[in-house]
Order: structure tokens, then C-alpha cells, then sequence
């Protein structure tokens, strides 16, 4: 049991070194092999897996608050909504006088609403090196405010998961409305460019696929340190026996706070990640049923290990890409099922599976 | 903090030094005061009245009928369930209804449940490390590194409660008895001043009924410590003092002999 709570090494290795090969190898793919190649990726695949690995660093992130923590926070998917609108208002602000209306302020949804000044909240954004603390700033942000307030108040359990979801629902049906300054629900979108670079062209969305995979990697040792420390002792505790750790003078509730504020900061970059790869941001991504899928990315990857939720993310949204093409009803009911299957019988996901495995040829 | 050189309060021995706010006082003896304590669930009456005084350094032991109020009477001391009415003081000066769990615990008292409660997924090293006296706040549990020192302290630990040859592995697979220790060393490491021990013995073998035994009468003095248990034999092995709990108050207090000789005890134990 430790060493599926503490990372069992061999496979986290095995999973860090696909990663690299991953990150080196597609853009080699992509420069070398010509278009007719069976092995060439066009610059759509690539984005496509940089978006895999954006929610791989989503699915990490939430296992730190519920496999390490014990938290399951049912909202997570409103931290990386947060990120993504962050940085789409950068890139927003890049697009200038480009836009439909040509306004060199005002992006065209403020214009097509007829505002005639760009909000406050909007100031600053359209220089990344103040989109870019934004990015981790505003989930953080949230996430304290929001853990202090529940944590502090010890709202565990079931009510908590209520609470996170409600919260994530609270923020959709705000970002839907005009008012907010956000687009509606069409959200941000028809960038143009990023950096300087045109965000369409084929060696940017190389470049974000490598970043998603660079940003991957290091939250990853990040985290695995992190698990290594005290700190992540403690965290582990609190997931055990939280009155416990409580009688031996800790204060349960900072602990919380420490690790859901990190843990919100780095879907937050994931989501900053995910917006110029996918080209827009808008309020569906709040819905709670997306948060609840990054719950079943980490059930069927295997919680508590990292590595779990960075193989369920991919696999299940590698899945959800050819079964939407194929047979798009039958998406949610496949994924329906094997969350019931896994949670049935493989109550530690496949990377229980992976663990079992190795001990079995270790004996 | 550094010594001042002059400390106009030390001119004289004779002379005791005021006490400074939130730091103990057992000037009389006496390290915790429990007075008038009444709790109540849905009209309930968990403890009623209850006055309680346990001395520096003493090993107490409580007994009392299933209900009486023991588990009830810890929770007070600890924070976990306060009071409808009466104080709680920890020595003369720090009252105990103002601190939360952790303010309680950081300030010297240290509780081990009924129900052995070790983190199962970490090593018995890690147990003990977890539970050392130290900084508990987040971001220097986040630096923390373990010097020479407090090695030896968790080592010295260890072989106090017999389990330096487990110390890599992980807690969940120690036998019942084991987890008892553990957890009777996680007391240790955190240096209490007073330790609430809630029935250290149940589900033990006599030898380790026996070691137990050894190992509390070798820890007073140096800690104030309330004992919680059922086994009448194991009590009279340990108990200095013994106090019988009845109905939320106190029924009566003295020695084993005394108190199992007190007709009131017998009738509460035996029925009417």
C-alpha cells in the first residue's frame, strides 16, 4: 500500500521517460517525416495530444487534492477554467485591430455590446508578463479564499464534494452572462497571436506541445517531491485520520489550504495551456460535468500514485476522440461504465493494476 | 530567546518569578484543574459537574462503568468537545477553553484514542516523525529535514516501545499490540507534559500486558498521566491513585484497595 501512495518508482519512471520520448519524438515526427509518412503528425494531431497533456497535468493536479489529500473536490475543473480565461484574455488582447470591428482596445464581443471602455479587470492583459502570474494568481486566489472559508469551518465529505460543485456551477452561470465582461457563452476566442508568433502556424503549436509536456514533466517532480516531504506526509495523514493529525498539533485545515491552493495553481496553468491549443475558452468549460470527468480520469489512472492520473487523463481522453468520431452516442455511456467497472474492480485503477503486476513478478 | 542578562524578577530565589502569559504554572502542584464540567448530548448528561485535579508528574488511573464519562472527560481536556459549563485550567494559568485541538496539543497534551490510531500507509519511522515536537505549521513541514538529534530522539523512541526492528515498515501490518505502542511512542515524540491514555491495554496478551505496564510506571514522574481502563488487573499493577467515575462525576477517589472496597463502587460495578 505505501508504495502505491508514495509513487512506486519503476513505473513512475517508466511513465516520466514515455513523457520525454513523447515530447522529443512527435516534433521529430513532425519536421523530419514528410506529410505522407503514416508516422507524420499534422500540426492537428500534435495539438491534439497537447491537449491530452494538459489534461494529464489537470488529472495530476486533482489527485494531489483527492489521492494525497482525500479531498474529493468535485469543482476542480473551475481552477482551470479560470487559467484558460486568463490566458485567453492575453491573447484577446493580442488580436488588436485585427478583430471584425477593427477596435484597437476592444475585443469585438465588447464592441458588438456596445461598451465603450475596456473593463478594469481587463487592464494589464494584454502584456504576458502580467497574463502570466495571472494564470496561477486567479485560481489561487479563488482556491484560498474558498478552502479557508470550507476548511477552517470543517466541512468534509460528502458536503464538501457539494460545495465544489456548486461552486463551479455558481461560476458557469456567471461567465454565461454579458454583464460579466467575458464574451457570454461564446467566450474568447479568434486569436491571432501569441507572443508575436501567428498561433495557427505549425511550429507554435509545436512549441505549445512541448511546453504542455515541459509544464507536465516539472509539476510532476514537483509534486513527487512534494509527496516526499513532510508536508506530504501530513497531507497523507489528514487523508487517513484527520482528528489524528489534528491531536498531534497540526492545523488540519492549513495543510488543506497548502495543498488545494497548489493544486489549483497548477490546473490553472493547465488550462492556460489548453486555450491557445484548442483556439477558444468559454463558459461550458465550468460545467461541473467536466469536473467530474477529471474525477473518472484519476479513478480508472489510479489515485494517490501521480503517475495514475497522468496514464487515466490521456487513455481516457485518447478514448473519448476515436469513440466520439465513431460513435459519438455511445461516448458517455461507455464512459459511464467504466468508471462502474473500474471503481468495481479495480478499486486502486490501473495503476493498482501495474503495482500488482510488478509484485507478482518480483515473487 | 536570549537570557536577559539582569532578570530583575531573579534578585533574590526566594522570590518566585511571576509567570508569563501561555507558559505553565504548577507552582501547587497541580497541572490540570477540571472544575464544575457538565456536558450534555440532546439532554444527555455526558458529565455532570465533574471536578477533577491531577497532580504534576502523578500516574492517575480512571475507571468507571461503560457511560460514566471518561472518553467524554478527554475530549474536554483536548479540545474536541467543549463544555456547556465549568473551566478547564492547565496549571494555574492557561485556560483550556479558549485553545482549539492543535493550541492544546502544541501546548503539552498529548491524547491516545481508544481505537489505536496510527497512519496506516506511512512507516513506524514516519509515525514517530510526524509526531515529533517541532514546527507544525505547513510551509516548515515543507523544509523540514531531520538532524542528528532528532534521529536518536525517534531511535530512543523506538527502543522504548520495542519496535526498533519494525521502523521501515508500515504501521498498517503491526499487530494490535504494536499499533498500542506506536502510538504510545507518537505520545512520546511529541514531549507531553500530560498524556490522556485511553485504554492502552484492551486487546493485548498478558506479556504485552506486562510491558505496557513496565513501560507507563517507566514514564512517570517525568509526564503526568491519566489512564483510561477496563482491565481491573492491569489498573491495580499501574494505579498509584485511582478515580471512579459514575454518571459524568466522580465517585470516588484513593487507592485500589480503597476504592474497591467502597460499597458504592461495588453496588455501581456489581447492580443493586
Amino acid at each position: 500500500m505505501k508504495s502505491l501512495f508514495l509513487s512506486n518508482d519503476k513505473t513512475a519512471n517508466v511513465v516520466l521517460f514515455l513523457l520525454i520520448a513523447l515530447i522529443v519524438l512527435v516534433p521529430l515526427c513532425n519536421a523530419i517525416l514528410p506529410s505522407a509518412s503514416a508516422l507524420h503528425f499534422s500540426a492537428y494531431t500534435v495539438s491534439l495530444l497537447g491537449k491530452y497533456l494538459t489534461f494529464a497535468l489537470l488529472g495530476l493536479s486533482l489527485d494531489l487534492v483527492w489521492g494525497y489529500c482525500g479531498i474529493l473536490a468535485l469543482g476542480h475543473g473551475a481552477f482551470f477554467a479560470l487559467g484558460g480565461y486568463a490566458m485567453g484574455m492575453y491573447l484577446m488582447r493580442q488580436i488588436g485591430e485585427r478583430g471584425v470591428y477593427g477596435d484597437p482596445v476592444l475585443p469585438d464581443f465588447m464592441v458588438f455590446l456596445d461598451w465603450k471602455e475596456l473593463p478594469w479587470y481587463w487592464y494589464g492583459f494584454d502584456q504576458f508578463w502580467f497574463a502570466l502570474p495571472m494564470v496561477f494568481l486567479a485560481p489561487g486566489v479563488l482556491a484560498f479564499v474558498f478552502g479557508w472559508l470550507a476548511f477552517r469551518s470543517r466541512v468534509t465529505g460528502v458536503y464538501l464534494s457539494i460545495i465544489t460543485q456548486a461552486l463551479t456551477y455558481a461560476l458557469m452561470l456567471a461567465f454565461f452572462r454579458n454583464e460579466m465582461g467575458f464574451g457570454g457563452n461564446n467566450g474568447l476566442t479568434d486569436f491571432k497571436d501569441i507572443l508575436g508568433f501567428n498561433i495557427q502556424s505549425e511550429a507554435v503549436r509545436v512549441a505549445l506541445f512541448m511546453i504542455s509536456g515541459l509544464a507536465l514533466i516539472g509539476a510532476f517532480l514537483l509534486s513527487r517531491w512534494i509527496a516526499c516531504t513532510k508536508l506530504g506526509r501530513v497531507v497523507t495523514a489528514v487523508r487517513d485520520h484527520e482528528a489524528r493529525v489534528r491531536f498531534l498539533g497540526y492545523r488540519v485545515e492549513m495543510f488543506k489550504l497548502w495543498i488545494f491552493v497548489f493544486a489549483a495553481m497548477l490546473a490553472g496553468l493547465a488550462g492556460a495551456l489548453y486555450v491557445p491549443q484548442v483556439g477558444i475558452i468559454n463558459p461550458s468549460e465550468f460545467s461541473p460535468l467536466n469536473s467530474l470527468e477529471i474525477v473518472v480520469w484519476v479513478a480508472i489512472g489510479g489515485r494517490g500514485t501521480l503517475y495514475g492520473a497522468i496514464i487515466g487523463a490521456m487513455l481516457v481522453n485518447y478514448g473519448k476522440t476515436v469513440l466520439t468520431g465513431l460513435l459519438p452516442e455511445i461516448w458517455l455511456f461507455t464512459l459511464g461504465a467504466t468508471f462502474v467497472l473500474v471503481t468495481v474492480f479495480m478499486p486502486n485503477g490501473l495503476a493498482g493494476l501495474l503495482l500488482k503486476k510488478g509484485r507478482e513478478t518480483q515473487t | 530567546m536570549t537570557k536577559p542578562l539582569i532578570d530583575r524578577y531573579k534578585t533574590f530565589d526566594i522570590v518566585r518569578r511571576p509567570v508569563r502569559p501561555g507558559e505553565l504554572d504548577v507552582s501547587h502542584k497541580t497541572i490540570l484543574y477540571l472544575e464544575d464540567v457538565s456536558v450534555s448530548f440532546d439532554g444527555f448528561k455526558a458529565l455532570n459537574n465533574l471536578s477533577l485535579y491531577i497532580d504534576n508528574g502523578e500516574l492517575r488511573c480512571l475507571i468507571g462503568p461503560n457511560g460514566a464519562g471518561k472518553t467524554t472527560l478527554m475530549d474536554v481536556i483536548t479540545g474536541k468537545t467543549k463544555p456547556d459549563s465549568g473551566s478547564v485550567f492547565f496549571g494555574q494559568t492557561i485556560d483550556l477553553l479558549e485553545m482549539d485541538e492543535p493550541a492544546i496539543a502544541q501546548a503539552g497534551i498529548c491524547r491516545k484514542f481508544q481505537k489505536p490510531s496510527v497512519f496506516e500507509n506511512l512507516s513506524v519511522f514516519e509515525n514517530l516523525e510526524l509526531a515529533m515536537k517541532a514546527d507544525k505549521g505547513a510551509w516548515p513541514a515543507l523544509f523540514a529535514k531531520l538532524n542528528g538529534e532528532q534521529r536518536d530522539r525517534i531511535e530512543e523512541v523506538l527502543t522504548s516501545i520495542g519496535l526498533t526492528e519494525h521502523r521501515k515498515q508500515q504501521a498498517g501490518i503491526l499487530s494490535h499490540g504494536q499499533k498500542q505502542w506506536l502510538e504510545i511512542g507518537m505520545l512520546l515524540m511529541q514531549e507531553p507534559k500530560v498524556m490522556l491514555v485511553d485504554e492502552p491495554v484492551a486487546g493485548m496478551t498478558h506479556q504485552e500486558i506486562d510491558r505496557t505496564a513496565e513501560l507507563l510506571l517507566s514514564l512517570q514522574g517525568k509526564h503526568s498521566i491519566v489512564v483510561v481502563e477496563h482491565d481491573m488487573e492491569f489498573v491495580r499493577s499501574i494505579a498509584r491513585k485511582v478515580t471512579v467515575l459514575h454518571e459524568g462525576s466522580v465517585l470516588t477517589e484513593g487507592t485500589m484497595d480503597e476504592v474497591q472496597n467502597d460499597p458504592r463502587v461495588i453496588q455501581v460495578y456489581l447492580g443493586d
